[in-house]
């Protein structure tokens, strides 16, 4: 007869962290829906190469360190990660972009400091922010949506640009961007940059093709679709409300009282919202559990803080977008507002008899 | 506190921060009536079955025992004393595996039932208000009762506070997955209940009664309702259904809204909890005069045929209570004494039912997986913070995860690691299945461990200062009495008195006589050694033999003095011609010095005739003196002769150096 000794407690809700990974990568299929459908295939690619360069980087750094292999390759952070990486670049980069991104998110970012649990940076935003650095012209070569475009592109198209840099019919990617009169498009948030330092007010930025109706075409498809793969994961309730509420709180709050300053040079509230990463950054980077803070308040610290950041290098940085750096900041931050976040152990510091003298 | 009360009867509760909803599994047996069961072949009745120390064992091995017997008897306030639940013979009295997570072995007593259940002589109480407050914590105290809930602390400490009670709480919570014991015996025995509580109210005398309850036990809440009708003190107040809601602490915060301040007892705020069990059990010690003897236990689980609640005589194996309950006999028996949220699994079915012996559960392998199939499936953490959401004492467990880990126990003690209540809430969410609460136990007990050492260590070093601090006492003391007494000696031998002076002379006497002493053997000893001079007169003998003394050292340090240049220069520089001019000035060095002490010994021996060191050359020195210089110039001779030699020696040792100094060399450089 044998018996065994284990400690209680002795059920368990059964939840799963490659579950949760797994629920998150779905959550992301609306969003990426939404980038096929106006920017084409490059994204989806630039997934499956990102994917692919994970695996096999995660397999050899974890058969290097001696793990399990077969548990942890498979825990869906590693994959997760590279879904981000090969959303977040542009369409029509090439392949060497997402590989490079891949494999350095996993193994310098991720692997190098412990694998996962142990990451101080979110590999994804770490990943991208390497490449926006070191390979600043492939990495803001943004194609226009496809009805936008001169040029039709298809399946191959893409895949021969992003392998070759060249369309099957010979056109380079600087060609892709042109638009049908004659000028190289940019993303809405790039467009409304530059046209500021040319003068020109919000108003009269919002008249470019690139902006369509609302706030960008195509884009705010797009951070819509991130936001419905955000309430998903609310109401599954895999990722924590804190975080999203705040960061999309404080930008909000950040870009209303700028615009309420002056219309002319700031824009809208909701251009903010549903353009560039927002909705992405919001629902499936900042909700990162490993690289965030910890504690409710510390998550709500945690997310305006990077609603703030992200509105300052928008308006004031070099670059059109700001929630890679943001993330990157905030996670630098993250230990020190866990440290002062700390809740109230029950009994501790008991405000002598509240309830008593109600 | 009026509002608390007009908030209760509104219905209205606080909420404690936290808690989960794991599924509850009550259906099982709350069905069911309680079941008596038959009395075992054999009971086993551990010591102490409380928090706090075992009472004075009263019985032998042998001793026939009556029902209701005291087999322990208390002289502490946390001692609290056990009764034979049954009449039979004690068999036998040692450790055995008890019911305690670690599987630890303590001292039980080994009942063998005669089956007659005979019950000692009882006294009946018929009228309760006969009795005084001490007579009825006196009663409470002789019963062994201890909380019935889970921790078992002592209840007469409970019931015999000097603070001034608000609010008597009675925990009817039980909040754990599939127990239902507490909601059978409420069915069962409400108006016994009620008696419990009014003897605990005219001890305590609170302002309220609070009974909490939670919402999934319908029943027993109306039932509670009916009994407690008529009385305006007592609110039954239904709680929604959240683990952990029975922990007393927790319960505490959703009546009251008050946090029990960390290391206090709740009395200090005016509340006195008891489990509803408890309340029973006191009913039953004051009127019955029954100790506590038996106990309501929950034996659930997928893995029984009969899962059921069952009255079980406390002591009673674990093995039969589910052999009565049709448990299958099988190879890996997965066991757990509690609740699937708290309690443990047990190394052995026989560890007997104690008084804390709630439940005991045999789950399916689909309800919960035993270890067996499974093994540990613990990932890294990922900081998701699923755990500090439902911890109750508002802990950050994944912190107190990594400090565990990293045994850092200063940051543990920061994050308050003693403020958790092992409810489990954190590891039953964990996503990543750390076992957090494993973690914490052992945490905890390293730290309490290290404390003991710590204390110890303390201890001991008092004693060492004591003992160090006593050692330099006892060398000063030793010190001033012996400066006492010379003190006194020499006061003694100054008086001046004739037995002083004797003392004195006899001193002197004795100084003399060592001095004489000393000074013959430093004449004879070179004497002994010099046979060549033998003939020569005895004052000569002793000047030559100086003087052939003082040559020998010199000649000796020359010959070192020779050595350790060759050396030094064997070191610099290995070519032999250096080699040899070196010791060829040496040698000429040792000649120059021989000759030179030669003329030495001249003017030696006129000194020796003037110095009055000792008596002998005194006496001799000036009648002899030539023949004393005759004699020194052959000891000079004998010297400059010897000096040669030695030179020559020297010479031919330089001329040869590489075989000793090859010898010497490894030597010096090792040293």
């Amino acid at each position: 007869m044998a018996f065994w000794i284990a400690s209680s407690p002795h059920n368990h809700i059964k939840s799963e962290t490659s579950a949760i990974m797994r629920l998150v990568i779905y959550a992301t299929i609306p969003g990426i829906f939404a980038q096929w459908y106006f920017f084409g295939w490059g994204n989806i690619i630039h997934i499956s190469l990102a994917i692919i360069t994970a695996l096999v980087a995660e397999f050899t750094i974890l058969s290097l360190r001696e793990r399990n292999i077969k548990a942890q390759l498979f825990d869906g952070s590693g994959i997760l990660t590279a879904v981000l990486i090969g959303i977040s670049i542009p369409a029509i980069a090439p392949w060497w972009i997402s590989v490079i991104g891949a494999a350095f998110a996993i193994i310098i970012v991720k692997q190098l400091y412990g694998g996962l649990g142990h990451n101080p940076f979110n590999p994804a935003m770490a990943g991208y922010v390497m490449l926006l650095i070191s390979f600043p012209l492939q990495m803001t070569s943004w194609q226009p949506p496809l009805e936008l475009m001169a040029l039709p592109l298809s399946f191959v198209d893409t895949l021969s640009v992003i392998i070759g840099g060249f369309t099957i019919d010979g056109y380079s990617v600087e060609q892709l961007r042109t638009h049908i009169d004659g000028y190289t498009m940019a993303t809405p948030l790039d467009t409304v940059k530059t046209n500021l330092t040319m003068g020109l007010t919000i108003a009269e930025s919002m008249e470019n093709p690139v902006i369509g109706e609302n706030f960008g075409l195509g884009w705010e498809w797009i951070n819509a679709g991130f936001l419905l793969g955000g309430l998903f994961l609310l109401a599954k309730k895999a990722i924590s409300w804190a975080t999203p509420l705040s960061f999309l709180s404080s930008l909000f709050v950040c870009s209303l009282i700028a615009f309420l300053f002056s219309q002319d040079s700031n824009a809208s509230t909701m251009f903010h919202w549903f353009n560039g990463a927002c909705m992405l950054g919001a629902f499936f980077i900042l909700t990162d559990p490993v690289s965030g803070a910890t504690s409710i308040k510390g998550r709500i610290v945690f997310g305006a803080l990077a609603g703030f950041l992200v509105f300052i290098i928008r308006k004031y940085g070099g670059y059109p977008d700001a929630v890679a750096f943001a993330v990157l900041i905030c996670n630098m931050a993250a230990p020190l507002i866990d440290q002062y976040t700390r809740p109230r152990t029950y009994g501790h510091n008991v405000s002598s008899n509240k309830a008593g003298n109600e | 506190m009026g509002s608390v009360i007009e908030r209760i009867k509104r219905g209205h509760f606080w909420t404690f921060h936290g808690g989960i909803h794991p599924p509850e599994q009550k259906f099982l047996t709350t069905d069911k009536p309680i079941r008596a069961v038959s009395i075992p072949e054999q009971l086993i009745l551990p010591l102490q079955q409380h928090i706090g120390i075992s009472a004075d064992l009263q019985v032998n091995v042998g001793d026939k025992v009556l029902k209701g017997q005291a087999l322990t008897k208390s002289t502490h306030p946390m001692a609290v004393p056990i009764h034979a639940p049954t009449s039979g013979t004690i068999t036998a009295i040692k450790n055995a595996v008890i019911a305690h997570p670690s599987g630890l072995s303590e001292l039980c007593l080994f009942i063998t039932p005669d089956g007659e259940d005979r019950w000692r002589e009882r006294k009946i109480c018929t009228d309760l208000a006969k009795l005084t407050d001490n007579d009825l914590i006196d009663k409470i105290s002789s019963a062994g009762i201890s909380g019935m809930g889970g921790a078992g602390f002592p209840t007469q400490v409970k019931v015999s506070t000097h603070e001034k009670i608000k609010f008597l709480i009675i925990n009817a919570a039980e909040c754990e997955p599939y127990i239902t014991a507490d909601d059978l015996l409420i069915r069962e025995h409400s108006p016994s209940i009620l008696d419990g509580i009014n003897i605990l109210d005219s001890i305590l005398s609170p302002e309220h009664i609070l009974i909490g309850i939670e919402d999934n036990k319908p029943e027993a809440i109306k039932v509670l309702q009916q009994t407690t009708a008529n009385n305006e003190k007592i609110q039954v107040c239904v709680l929604p259904t959240k683990y952990p809601t029975g922990g007393e602490k927790q319960l505490i915060q959703i009546l009251t809204g008050q946090e029990v301040p960390a290391g206090v007892l709740p009395s200090s705020l005016g509340i006195v909890m008891q489990n509803i069990a408890t309340c029973f059990a006191i009913a039953d010690a004051v009127i019955n005069d029954i100790p506590l003897i038996k106990r309501v236990v929950t034996v659930s689980g997928q893995a029984l045929q009969k899962p059921q609640n069952v009255w079980s005589l406390l002591g009673t194996p674990v093995g039969y209570l589910l052999e009565q309950c049709g448990y299958p006999n099988k190879d890996k028996k997965h066991i757990i004494m509690g609740g699937p949220m708290m309690g443990y699994s047990l190394p052995t079915d026989q560890v007997p039912v104690v008084k804390t012996t709630n439940c005991i559960l045999a789950p399916s392998e689909i309800e919960i997986s035993s270890p067996y199939s499974t093994g540990t499936r613990e990932v890294e953490c990922i900081r998701c913070g699923q755990c500090s959401d439902v911890c109750p004492a508002q802990l950050l467990p994944q912190e107190l995860q990594w400090s565990a880990k990293a045994k850092d126990h200063q940051q543990l003690n920061k994050l308050n690691l003693f403020d958790c209540i092992e409810c489990g809430a954190c590891a039953y969410v964990c996503p990543s299945q750390i076992p957090l609460v494993n973690y914490y136990r052992i945490a905890k007990s390293e730290i309490r461990q290290q404390t003991q050492l710590d204390i110890k260590a303390e201890h001991a070093k008092v004693r060492f200062e004591a003992r160090k601090e006593r050692l330099t006492r006892d060398k000063i003391a030793r010190e001033e009495k012996q400066r006492a007494a010379a003190a006194a000696r020499k006061a003694r031998m100054n008086s001046g008195t004739t037995e002083a002076k004797s003392e004195m002379s006899a001193v002197a006497q004795a100084l003399a006589r060592v001095k004489a002493k000393k000074a013959q053997t430093k004449v004879q000893a070179p004497i002994n050694q010099e046979t060549p001079t033998a003939n020569v007169a005895q004052k000569s003998q002793v000047a030559a033999a100086i003087a052939r003394a003082k040559a020998k050292k010199l000649a000796a340090q020359q010959n070192i003095a020779v050595e350790k240049t060759i050396l030094v220069d064997q070191n610099t520089d290995t070519s032999k011609p250096a080699v040899d001019k070196k010791a060829k000035i040496a040698a000429a060095v040792a000649k120059a010095k021989a000759r030179k002490f030669a003329d030495k010994a001249h003017v030696k021996n006129v000194n020796v005739d003037d110095k009055p060191i000792d008596d002998k050359v005194e006496q001799v020195s000036n009648t002899e003196k030539t023949l004393v210089d005759k004699k020194a110039k052959i000891a000079a001779a004998v010297a400059k002769a010897k000096a040669r030699k030695l030179a020559e020696q020297q010479a031919k040792l330089a001329a040869t150096p590489s075989n000793e100094i090859t010898n010497e060399k490894p030597k010096s450089e090792s040293t």
